[in-house]
């Protein structure tokens, strides 16, 4: 609350280092409109993250960026190209692509899979070079079919890396995970990333948008609510700690203002969430008054501040269930 | 590669780059190993027709003639002897029983007819006991008639030579082989590709591929070849089964035979391309195929001629493309025809292919 929203776009830079530009662009599906009026400007060499809940419009944005899906108007700018203006194919070449729901053919091998994607290209990374990359060296002889979720997702990145792309497109690219393959794939990214290449990824995880981006722009219904470093958009809350509690019995929430060290507060689910700018101040400031108030705690967790809680500030909503 | 990179120079190969296989060929090989792995697409393509034509041929096989059967009775004064002279004609099965056994053979249809000794009881007095309402019996009572004068010393005025007159090429075997071979190459070319298409449709596979520089022309292109390279076997599975099993000859040129199964897999590649051209389900496209599928099943003369179907529905029938087909596979199998006799089928097949070809392109959708 008292956040600016950040949407403008910003200074337009020199058009070599630019590899993603959007401006206005918007997509409506029957009454549904999936993106509403999007700026965006991703810089080359840059990861950055579109970050956001499921149906904030991020795969839409990020199919049309990747000229798969035309948009209802504004307009886009890939590597200095506009779709459908002649260079497609020569988009194509340099950009990596990695969609949400793809399943690979079942019956082909890593490897064999691998090289049918490299022969599409020009240009190409040794096919044994890019499965080790993914860390799938002792599955290249594998069928696709028998792999796990976690090590299917990383035969897509090592399709979408075989071209040696400079642009790489990566649609969630570890939702639904165990931590241990979400590493895996975070740390293929980053190699791609140290190699100087250029990432837009969407993601719903706040970890990995801190992780891995440069730059995240927050994504609530089809528009872009917030954009910047993942460390200032979390300063932007002004807060060291989220403290979070949750009561018995009767309690007056307006005295929670009154607390001292606590910026600000908002109701969540059956608890409440503070920011607060001096842990050692406000803690014992809320027992007391908690003491004062008659009521039993229940629950008390404090953590720093992340994307969610910047999410959760500029929505009221959490990023995403459970 | 036709167009000139946006930015020359670019795409230059950097350090550590190779320089990819060729699209055409890996999407070819990825089809074929994707095929040769299903277990079950190869049963369909290759066990199951060989199967259908040899429970086929069994049961329709063409029978040897019908030997009678004739009961001696053990009353004769010299039964071994008229047993013997019976025993000598090639239609004739012979059994000496019992008068009573006899009768009760006679009754049952276990035998044709029953000799016995003549009222006077000489040694040339027969007595013939046969119901003459069935056609085996009078054809027992005949052959046994003429056994019987032979062997009694009688001299044939006439000389007749026999021509036997079923050729190998008129069996049903020979009519069914053309047919299968044709069902065949409908199903495989329809279902191998229509199939491939959707689900690569629903698993978002068309749209990842779309996704790259691939050509799409490549990608259908692959479809063709692999069809091509599967055809050979699966037309000689069953040429060489029935050569082997039933003796089926291929009368006219291997490669006339070859250049029709080819135009006829093309023709139902296009048909499987066109119906998978915008269908998302697997359900929705079994459907499709099924429909499609049915009425050339039973009508275009695969299993039994269509000529058996009222005349005015013949010019509809012979314009279905499995009928052209299978016409064209046994001008050449069966008849030994040249091509050039099969111009109307070869341009009906041709038809069908270029229809369904532009309009699957026109049509296609990618995701």
């Amino acid at each position: 609350m008292g956040q600016s929203v950040t949407s403008a776009l910003p200074a337009p830079a020199p058009a070599t280092d630019v590899a993603v530009r959007c401006s206005a662009l918007v997509k409506r599906y029957g009454d549904v409109t999936a993106v509403a009026g999007l700026d965006l400007e991703v810089k080359a060499g840059e990861c950055f993250g579109l970050l956001g809940p499921n149906g904030a419009g991020k795969t839409t944005t990020v199919e049309i960026l990747e000229g798969l899906s035309p948009p209802d108007s504004g307009a886009v700018e890939i590597l200095g190209c506009r779709w459908g203006a002649g260079c497609d194919q020569e988009l194509r070449e340099r950009i990596g692509i990695q969609l949400q729901e793809t399943q690979l053919a079942e019956k082909l091998t890593v490897e064999e899979t691998v090289r049918l994607f490299q022969s599409f290209f020009r240009r190409g990374r040794p096919v044994p070079e890019v499965i080790a990359t993914v860390g799938l060296e002792e599955k290249q002889k594998a069928r696709v079919g028998k792999l796990s979720g976690g090590q299917k997702q990383r035969v897509a990145l090592a399709c979408a890396l075989v071209s040696d792309p400079d642009l790489l497109f990566l649609d969630e690219p570890t939702t639904g995970f165990d931590p241990h393959a979400r590493l895996k794939i975070w740390d293929v990214i980053e190699e791609f990333h140290g190699r100087g290449g250029t990432i837009l990824l969407t993601t719903h995880y706040m970890e990995e948008a801190a992780k891995l981006c440069d730059r995240v722009a927050i994504m609530d219904h089809g528009q872009v609510i917030a954009l910047g470093s993942p460390a200032a958009l979390i300063a932007s809350l002004e807060a060291d700690q989220i403290l979070e509690f949750h009561v018995q019995g009767k309690f007056e929430e307006a005295a929670l203002t009154r607390l001292s060290g606590v910026r600000g507060w908002r109701k969540k689910n059956q608890g409440y969430l503070l920011t607060v700018i001096e842990i050692g101040a406000a803690l014992p400031a809320l027992l007391s008054e908690i003491e004062r108030q008659g009521a039993r705690l229940d629950l008390l967790t404090t953590h720093q501040a992340t994307l969610e809680d910047v999410f959760i500030s500029l929505t009221g909503r959490v990023l995403r269930d459970g | 590669m036709a167009e000139t990179p946006a930015r020359p120079g670019h795409l230059a190969p950097r350090p550590g780059q190779v320089s990819p296989p060729n699209p055409l060929f890996e999407l070819t090989l990825a089809r074929i190993r994707e095929f040769v792995r299903e277990p079950e697409a190869l049963f369909w393509v290759f066990v199951f027709p060989v199967l259908l034509a040899f429970g086929l041929g069994i049961a329709f096989r063409s029978q040897p003639p019908e030997k009678s059967r004739v009961a001696v009775e053990k009353s004769f004064a010299a039964a071994d002897q008229v047993s013997a002279m019976l025993e000598r004609s090639p239609g004739l099965l012979v059994e000496e029983v019992s008068p009573a056994e006899a009768e009760n053979a006679l009754r049952l249809g276990k035998v044709d007819l029953v000799v016995r000794p003549g009222a006077a009881g000489a040694g040339r007095a027969f007595s013939f006991r046969y119901d003459p309402s069935r056609p085996q019996s009078r054809i027992a009572r005949l052959t046994a008639a003429d056994a019987l004068e032979r062997g009694l010393g009688r001299e044939d005025l006439v000389t007749i030579r026999e021509e036997e007159a079923t050729a190998p090429g008129d069996r049903y075997i020979d009519f069914l082989i053309p047919g299968l071979i044709g069902l065949n190459l409908m199903g495989s070319g329809m279902w191998g590709i229509g199939f491939a298409v959707v689900q690569a449709r629903t698993r978002k596979l068309l749209k990842r591929f779309a996704a790259t520089p691939m050509r799409r022309s490549h990608y259908l292109l692959s479809f063709m070849f692999s069809r091509l390279i599967f055809l050979v076997p699966e037309v000689a599975a069953l040429v060489v089964f029935a050569w082997l099993v039933f003796d089926v000859q291929v009368h006219g040129s291997l490669p006339a035979l070859m250049l029709v199964s080819v135009l006829g897999a093309f023709t139902f590649a296009g048909m499987g391309l066109l119906l998978a051209a915008r269908t998302n389900t697997i359900e929705a496209v079994s459907g499709w195929m099924n429909l499609v599928q049915m009425p050339m099943w039973l009508l275009s003369g695969s299993f039994f001629s269509y000529s058996r179907f009222p005349a005015f529905l013949h010019p509809l029938i012979r314009a279905l493309p499995l009928t052209a087909l299978n016409d064209a596979l046994r001008a050449v199998m069966n008849d030994g025809r040249p091509l050039s006799g099969s111009g109307i089928e070869l341009g009906v097949l041709l038809f069908w292919a270029l229809l369904s070809f532009a309009l699957a392109l026109r049509l296609f959708r990618w995701q």
